[in-house]
């Protein structure tokens, strides 16, 4: 169990991460996330006394980092891979943080073994890919078989079986009954992997749920209407007393209908469709709208000049499209 | 808190595990022999072209040991690599998160580092001395006349210190780069310029290098260097003074800043 009261970080006159006060509970993969510069990362070195917090505190099961003995039983971490000397060998490296912590020889060998790292052991890391230095990281993290365990974006760099690979290890972790504890900037990542999930904007908490409560209260399902009678549509679905909601690209949204109901609809009004589908909004999208206030890094949009955070107007995001807008809801 | 004996076991690792250690070791000893050497062997062949001054206060102790100029710079990179690297890997984290409590993590680098940095720095001493004095002929001295043991024992601990005064100011710079740039040119030029010119001469002998080497000089003014207001023990209590200093410095910049 992981406690934080008020933590907050200023770093001069910017607030990295403000009062943030959360738990992460054992057996379940939380999901930190958030937008970059979001302050993930300057949490999670105060969880780990790397920073100094400006105010408020972090008790890991009750107490203050500097107060475990032999820290990384208790707790193991991946912050950046390649936090490691690239002269020394991935064997070495852990090495020598397994001595520190007393932690017996052989479960270096074991945990580069989990990692799948053995074959390179005697290697020097500096010659390591990302994706070799993330598993090298991974299993420093694993080194003192910690209750605990923090991630920082863990897929960061990993090809897509290493990707699968991450992701059912945290799940295995989580089973045995530890404190699983992510971060990432993806959405999508997170709904694979987390239960529970915190989610915080400009060092804000933003929310703190279950995955399920998230995606119930966040995934809208909407009918898409498109007809060359766009008008006559729209009165007609309005006067069957329907909330309809006309979108840029031409096309009508209606919530709380099913296909069936409107395909009659049209027909029984001679009304031509081109388009008659059920849509889903992505968690992704609900995500974005959350913390579309508080993005600190803007992309601006392909036109050349316009403004970052888009006015009504602007035309709805595309998935993967370079800007973080806010979807276009209600009339 | 994190056991000591754990730590300095950890520290050693990392120390034996890296190949700077070991041709910075290796540089050290074998530049300053090899320099010592030739200019003992130079000194044997020129001597008596030397000033009167010079003869009267031949010092042949301190002769041998002229090789230290070169051989300490091997000595603070040795330093300030042992440190320094922890910040341009990033492993400082790593370690960091291992072992939280500032002070037991630095403090035992510092000692492992420190011991090995004077054990070599003992070896290369006694070894310059002897090798030194077989080339210097019939003005060489023994290990057995007054206060000759002293000068050799004191040129391993000053070889030591050097070694310790940089991991400090590494610490305190956090950054390799930086902390050589800083300390080479400052013990190869600066200190080195400012102890000729006088004037300058009467701040620079209380350098910290200038101030340790006293311990290597067995004649008092050896070869005509004038007289300094402190004796061979005073001026490695002005070493340890700015080892000390350089240590402090290093502790409270880890211990308030981020990692």
């Amino acid at each position: 169990m992981i406690e934080l009261e008020g933590l907050t970080k200023h770093f001069g006159s910017k607030v990295a991460v403000d009062h943030l006060s959360f738990k992460v509970r054992p057996g379940v993969v939380t999901g930190f996330l958030g937008p970059n510069g979001a302050g993930k990362s300057t949490t999670m070195r105060m969880m780990l006394d790397l920073d100094n917090p400006t105010s408020g505190t972090v008790r890991i099961d009750g107490r203050h980092y500097r107060e475990l003995e032999e820290p990384l039983k208790y707790i193991g971490a991946l912050l950046d891979a390649k936090a490691m000397h690239g002269g020394r060998s991935a064997y070495n490296n852990l090495l020598c943080l397994a001595q520190a912590n007393r932690i017996p020889r052989s479960r270096v060998a074991e945990v580069l073994d989990v990692v799948g790292l053995t074959p390179v052991a005697r290697k020097k890391s500096k010659g390591f890919s990302m994706g070799m230095g993330q598993r090298l990281g991974i299993a420093s993290a694993l080194l003192g078989d910690p209750e605990i365990l923090m991630f920082d974006e863990p897929v960061n760099g990993l090809d897509p079986e290493g990707i699968h690979w991450i992701r059912n290890l945290m799940k295995a972790l989580a089973q045995e009954g530890r404190t699983i504890f992510v971060s990432s900037h993806l959405m999508s990542e997170m709904a694979l992997t987390a239960d529970h999930l915190i989610v915080i904007g400009q060092g804000k908490l933003l929310a703190d749920t279950s995955m399920a409560d998230f995606i119930q209260q966040n995934s809208r399902s909407y009918v898409r209407l498109r007809s060359p009678q766009q008008e006559e549509l729209r009165d007609a679905v309005h006067r069957a007393g329907m909330t309809v909601v006309e979108t840029d690209n031409g096309t009508l949204e209606v919530d709380g209908a099913s296909t069936e109901q409107l395909g009659e609809l049209a027909a029984e009004h001679r009304i031509v469709l081109h388009e008659l589908s059920a849509q889903r909004a992505s968690l992704e999208e609900a995500f974005m709208q959350m913390t579309a206030g508080s993005v600190e890094y803007h992309a601006h949009s392909t036109g050349a000049g316009a403004p970052p955070p888009p006015g009504p107007e602007a035309p709805p995001s595309g998935h993967g499209a370079p800007q973080w807008a806010p979807r276009k809801e209600g009339a | 808190m994190a056991s000591v004996p754990a730590v300095l076991q950890s520290e050693w690792t990392k120390i034996r595990t890296v190949s700077s250690t070991r041709w910075t070791l290796i540089s050290a000893l074998a530049v300053t022999v090899a320099m010592g050497a030739a200019l003992c062997a130079l000194m044997n062949a020129t001597f008596d072209d030397l000033p009167d001054a010079e003869r009267l206060t031949f010092d042949p102790t301190l002769i041998s040991f002229s090789g230290m100029v070169l051989g300490q710079l091997a000595m603070v990179v040795f330093g300030v690599l042992v440190v320094g690297t922890e910040y341009s890997s990033g492993m400082i984290r790593t370690s960091l998160a291992a072992v939280p409590q500032r002070g037991t993590f630095i403090f035992s680098k510092i000692a492992v580092a420190g011991l090995l940095a004077l054990a070599v720095g003992m070896a290369t001493s006694f070894l310059t001395f002897f090798i030194g004095q077989a080339l210097l002929g019939e003005h060489r001295t023994t290990i057995g006349e007054e206060n000759v043991l002293r000068a050799v024992v004191g040129g391993g601990i000053y070889m030591g210190l050097i070694a310790v005064f940089s991991m400090g100011v590494a610490t305190m710079l956090r950054s390799s780069m930086l902390s050589l740039g800083i300390l080479m040119p400052f013990f190869f030029l600066v200190s080195q310029i400012l102890s000729a010119v006088p004037g300058a001469k009467d701040v620079a002998r209380y350098f910290p290098d200038q101030a340790g080497a006293k311990i290597m000089q067995v004649v008092p003014n050896a070869m005509n260097s004038g007289e300094s207001p402190y004796g061979p023990w005073g001026g490695l209590g002005i070493m340890l003074l700015w080892v000390a200093a350089a240590l402090l410095g290093g502790f409270l910049v880890l211990r308030k800043r981020d990692a």
